[in-house]
């Protein structure tokens, strides 16, 4: 019973494709498939918005939406309205052909970058052999999709915007991928699928995933940031600074385009979230050994939901960073801790099991986190810290 | 038949990027060109060059081309021509060179090969061949990548007496 | 035409056309990005040449070509340097106009 509740969609998919004929029946399992994804993202980002516009307005002592529906939670439908409805306009001096494909690439990459995340087991949409490279990459090109964008509009803002996330993005880049570095390391494989069956196991009620190790944890923190920032938001929020330059690279985008570029944004997010609960967080695999019997697709799916909240949690607490503050925290702090993350990630591999290799690696990740900070913040003078504004 | 849509695709960027006045639009093209040769090498069951083709060259080479279009923008679309003055001889050699590859490819033993079997390059074998056979190659490319970065910023970077 | 020559000439071509950039376009970006194009059809003859050449399980044309766009990403950083370098000094990226030695 557990076993056909858990693979329930892969069942129903085969049975509807035995229908078909042979020649045409792997198209129809992947158009299926991908029919299905394209659905349940959409409809998750529509509740995405909604919860953060709520959480956002609770954060801030306000409520949020609450006129459609009940409790506002018809929002989404009532903003897809005003999307598609809304005048197109398009600035006279802006490159049209630019203009127009920005967002749409965008959406092709977003939308893409889901068909490595296994969603449940035997639910990934392409087992790639290299499956963790697949997804670097096509985030990558959405990179260029911002710089399209900023730079189409031929607006002085949209391309200063568009220069600071680019710069930002590719800065967060560097950790991002060191971080799964250090995964790929200890699951020996790049396929996605691999990585989650390595972190399936339990010992005692306890899972094996990646994050209850000293560098795994080391490294989920540096995932989490560094996607924070990939998708740019608060507190790294400054290329679409809402009290400054006003929505960045999309100031000039209007009605369904500037909805299928908030679309991209936070396909993005949940993409990337998604990729780390693959990496750290045992993807589709239960928390304690005696949960097994609820299906992978929904503890992949409360994982997700659970980072969801939490950026948006971190969205309405922590305040915007600046430009310089940003380059500095990636290059001089991020990038350091993500290398010597990985030689603790080596470490540990190398230790015989036992309380040794926990000790340290811990001491490995936490005394250069601490000499770092301090280091930084009180530019190197690493004395006893005297707090100006205190007491 | 999928291989010939990508190879003209490709050729389409290529040629677009090397003949458009507008220098973004030609950038842009130029990563049309990248993506359908990343097409390709996929096809030819190479994916990790693939996948890494589109990081690079997309991700990071195209969008280095754009800062620098945008760092060197000159004043206004001058409407002279694009083409530099020895143009004429210079397209005499392009197409000299391209006939030479074309008849030696035409005359070559490529024409008449039997088609092997597709080769297994899974990602550990790649792995193996760069840490055990390759160790010494890619240490120096690492210290190559070292120095083309300090060498950049060095050159690129603005010397505090001259922009006074 | 097997699929070896298709790849081939294809490679031809994309060199034909990147090499007529960089010899007959004036603005120095246009040709580092005939260069590029160079390099990525170099890159796509070791690739052809490993699948459909005699010794495929060695993967020498996959690591050359792995090295290959190392290489070749760092050329393009220091090229666009040195190109950013010479725009401050002489206010042009035209290769028409940088040709004295007077600086």
């Amino acid at each position: 019973m557990g076993e056909t509740a858990d693979q329930i969609f892969v069942i129903l998919q085969r049975w509807l494709v035995s229908h078909a004929p042979a020649s045409l029946r792997f198209p129809l399992s992947a158009l299926l498939s991908v029919v299905v994804i394209l659905g349940a993202f959409a409809l998750l980002f529509a509740i995405t918005t909604v919860l953060e516009r709520k959480g956002l307005g609770r954060i801030q002592n306000r409520y949020g939406p609450n006129r459609v529906g009940p409790f506002g939670f018809l929002q989404p439908i009532a903003d897809g309205i005003k999307s598609l409805t809304k005048e197109d306009i398009v600035p006279q001096a802006a490159d049209k052909a630019v203009h127009f494909l920005a967002p749409v690439v965008l959406v092709l990459a977003a939308f893409s970058l889901y068909a490595v995340l296994p969603i449940g087991r035997n639910m990934v949409l392409v087992n790639l052999d290299a499956g963790v490279l697949f997804f670097f990459a096509v985030s990558s090109v959405m990179e260029l999709t911002i710089f399209m964008a900023g730079w189409s509009s031929q607006n002085k803002y949209s391309l200063l915007g568009a220069m600071r996330a680019i710069a930002q993005m590719i800065s967060y880049e560097v950790p991002l991928i060191l971080a799964s570095v250090t995964v790929i390391m200890a699951a020996g494989s790049l396929s996605t699928v691999a990585i989650v069956e390595k972190q399936a196991g339990y010992t005692g009620i306890l899972p094996h995933w990646f994050v209850f190790t000293p560098w795994g944890f080391a490294g989920f923190i540096l995932f989490m940031i560094a996607a924070t920032a990939e998708s740019n938001r608060s507190p790294f929020d400054l290329p679409e600074g809402e009290s400054e330059i006003i929505a960045g690279y999309y100031i000039e985008y209007s009605g369904f385009k500037f909805a299928l570029f908030f679309l991209g944004e936070y396909l993005g997010m949940f993409a990337i979230s998604g990729l780390g609960i693959t990496l750290f967080l045992g993807g589709w695999a239960a928390p304690l050994s005696f949960l097994t019997w609820v299906p992978s697709y929904l503890w992949f799916f409360a994982k997700l939901l659970a980072m969801i909240v939490v950026f948006i949690w971190i969205r309405g607490t922590l305040p915007r960073l600046r430009m310089d503050q940003l380059m500095n925290f990636a290059w001089k702090f991020m990038l350091p801790m993500a290398l010597i993350n990985l030689v603790a990630a080596g470490v540990w591999r190398f230790l015989p099991q036992g309380v040794l290799r926990w000790v340290v690696c811990s001491l490995l990740v936490i005394i250069p986190y601490v000499l770092l900070g301090r280091g930084l913040m009180q530019g190197w003078k690493l004395e006893k810290r005297v707090y100006q504004f205190a007491e | 038949m999928l291989f010939t849509i990508f190879a003209i695709l490709t050729v389409v960027g290529a040629v677009a990027a090397m003949s458009l006045r507008n220098l973004v639009h030609s950038v842009l093209a130029l990563t049309l060109a990248f993506a359908g040769l990343a097409v390709v090498y996929l096809q030819l069951g190479a994916q990790f060059i693939g996948f890494a083709q589109i990081l690079v060259y997309v991700g990071a080479v195209a969008i280095l081309i754009v800062f620098a279009i945008l760092l060197t923008r000159e004043a206004a679309a001058t409407p002279r021509s694009i083409l530099v003055g020895s143009w004429k001889g210079s397209g005499v050699v392009v197409l000299a060179v391209f006939g030479i590859l074309a008849w030696a490819i035409h005359h070559s033993a490529a024409y008449r090969k039997a088609m092997p079997p597709q080769p297994e390059a899974t990602m550990q074998q790649i792995g193996n061949a760069l840490m055990l056979r390759f160790a010494l190659p890619l240490e120096i490319v690492g210290l190559l990548l070292t120095a083309a970065l300090i060498g950049a910023v060095t050159i690129a970077l603005q010397d505090k007496q001259e922009t006074r | 035409m097997t699929s070896l020559a298709s790849c081939l000439l294809l490679s031809a071509l994309l060199f034909a056309i990147g090499l007529a950039g960089a010899l007959m376009r004036r603005n120095a970006i246009l040709v580092l990005i005939g260069i590029e194009l160079m390099l990525n059809a170099a890159n796509l003859n070791f690739i052809a040449f490993w699948r459909y050449g005699p010794n495929p399980e060695a993967l020498t044309g996959m690591i050359f070509v792995i090295f290959s766009i190392g290489v070749a990403a760092a050329e393009a950083a220091v090229g666009l340097a040195l190109i950013i370098s010479l725009y401050r000094h002489t206010r042009t990226a035209n290769m028409d106009e940088v040709n004295s030695m007077r600086g």
